[in-house]
């Protein structure tokens, strides 16, 4: 069993949605996490909040980030156990961040300590 | 734990007090990054609650999140401003800024003083109250058009003005003074009675969210009692009001949330300790000089809490509205006046005096001559109440009314029909 991570990526993270959006957002996407969890394949994840991120670019210059600049944020991940990436596909097919035209879910197989891939 | 409204409850009950704690500090002129940052807290939680679950006390993690974001807000300007204005860098410094006080007692502090700020008499009184549904209460644009009975744009635009007139005069969020106090009373409380009102016929199914919101009305109106004015009375009958009202909270609703018309209610479950509590308040209103809507509007809600549908019940009911209609004229206020002449005097007399209102395109008053004209002149009733369909917002109102329509078709119309709009 390998573990991937899926990373939302949102076209406009700054958006503010109503409560109510808010709402189904939320419980989608706790449905989606609890429906993962029920197979035992949940292995954690996070929101990457706006709140103190900065960017630091080449030559240490530092900016408030991701401000601005960049047309796509990345505003969470999960990590999730999976025999193959098909699997791993097949999860993050059922996002609702996937609802929001623009947005994606990227894949990404988690390199083992092991070196065993 | 997965609430249906946890959002948007959360939302009334905690946008509007982290928007005033907010303007308290920093002025009326960051109003509007205020309710950014507000907005953004419910973003942020949602963010981390999907994954690590809901907290225990989601408030007081709003508060913390809040603070971070006024925090770093302050940052931002602070770098923005001695970039731009370098003579002034040392003004804004947020590393002096002491930590939000995010306490029961700063809220309540914070709340009334926006309250008001935003009841100036400068105002037109539609703007404030619009504003005070939106800023106090984190009520929705739509909400808003709904609890004014019109449409979304008219409802933005109200805001709109009422935003720069706020921010022409930054020292309305000082203290208010005696003379501010009792200038302004009259509108705090008419918005005051429309959060209630909000929370009483909310469609929301959910009856935890619709009592919380009475009671957030209820405690502000208490808070009210605190402050030294004339119209003190009027805060005891409107406390009064919401206190009979809020006494049926429970048996107008169903387990399933379907509403129970007034005369199907079962009167064991109204709530006998608010109905004493509002006759200590309406005592505690009486002996004025003048008397307020909310004065009459406590009277009439006090027979409604007595089930007993006797003729003299009906005349005080009536002779109340009389009063009521003329220091308050509102279409709500005339068709309930309606309903009790109906109950008074008969449909025809009722039919006469609603059709000269002319609200075709106000749904209760539809809903009221559909009822009225029902047995009398069942083509009319049916006309009525298939315009009453076409304007009502909810499914439940078209279910109720489709209702209405059938049993026309069905069987000679009863009597009773409208209760739960008109007496509920």
């Amino acid at each position: 069993m390998d573990e991937f991570m899926l990373i939302f990526r949102h076209q406009d993270g700054t958006k503010i949605a109503s409560p109510e959006q808010l709402q189904i957002w939320m419980k989608q996407t706790m449905d989606w996490i609890g429906q993962i969890t029920a197979q035992n394949k949940f292995s954690g994840g996070n929101g990457l909040l706006f709140e103190d991120s900065r960017v630091v670019g080449h030559n240490h210059v530092v900016t408030d980030g991701p401000f601005g600049e960049i047309k796509e944020t990345i505003g969470g991940y999960i990590i999730v156990k999976a025999a193959s990436v098909d699997e791993a596909v097949a999860f993050a097919k059922g996002s609702p961040v996937l609802q929001g035209e623009g947005n994606s879910v990227e894949v990404r197989k988690i390199a083992k300590r092991d070196g065993g891939h | 734990m997965n609430q249906p409204d946890l959002i948007p409850h959360l939302f009334r009950k905690e946008y509007g007090k982290i928007v005033s704690v907010l303007v308290r500090y920093w002025g009326i002129n960051h109003l509007e990054a205020a309710e950014d940052i507000a907005s953004e807290t419910f973003v942020t939680a949602v963010q981390t609650w999907v994954y690590r679950g809901i907290p225990v006390n989601p408030a007081a993690w709003l508060y913390q999140v809040a603070k971070n974001k006024a925090r770093n807000y302050l940052k931002r300007e602070q770098i923005f401003r001695s970039d731009v204005y370098p003579e002034i860098r040392n003004r804004l410094d947020a590393s002096e800024q002491p930590d939000l006080d995010l306490s029961v007692d700063s809220i309540r502090d914070s709340q009334l003083r926006m309250m008001f700020a935003i009841s100036h008499p400068s105002m037109a009184p539609e703007s404030q109250i619009a504003l005070s549904l939106r800023i106090l209460c984190g009520f929705g644009i739509e909400e808003i058009a709904a609890a004014f009975l019109t449409n979304k744009e008219t409802i933005n635009k109200r805001l709109l003005r009422a935003k720069q007139k706020l921010r022409s005069q930054p020292a309305l969020l000082e203290a208010p003074g005696p003379a501010e106090i009792a200038g302004r009373m009259e509108n705090v409380l008419t918005t005051l009675y429309l959060l209630f009102s909000e929370g009483y016929y909310s469609i929301s199914k959910d009856p935890a969210i619709r009592k919380e919101l009475c009671l957030e009305a209820m405690l502000l109106a208490n808070s009210l009692l605190q402050t030294q004015s004339p119209q003190k009375k009027d805060v005891f009958a409107l406390l009064s009001l919401m206190c009979f009202q809020a006494s049926r909270l429970e048996a107008r609703v169903t387990a399933s949330g379907e509403t129970v018309p007034y005369e199907e209610q079962d009167p064991q479950q109204w709530n006998m300790e608010l109905v004493s509590q509002g006759i200590y308040f309406l005592k505690e209103a009486s002996g004025g000089d003048r008397i307020s809507r909310f004065h009459l509007e406590a009277c009439i809600a006090y027979y409604n809490t007595i089930k007993d549908d006797t003729p003299e019940k009906w005349e005080n009911i009536l002779r109340l509205y009389n009063i009521l209609l003329e220091i308050n004229n509102s279409p709500i206020t005339a068709l309930n006046r309606g309903y009790a002449i109906y109950k008074v005097k008969g449909k025809m007399a009722a039919i006469a005096a609603t059709e000269k209102l002319r609200l075709a395109n106000n749904q209760f008053y539809c809903t009221l001559l559909g009822e009225l004209y029902s047995g009398i002149d069942n083509q009319k009733a049916r006309a009525y109440y298939q315009r009453a369909i076409a304007l009502a917002k909810t499914m439940h109102d078209r279910n109720t009314l489709q209702t209405h329509i059938n049993r026309l078709e069905n069987t000679a119309a009863k009597d009773g029909v409208l209760k739960n709009i008109f007496a509920g």
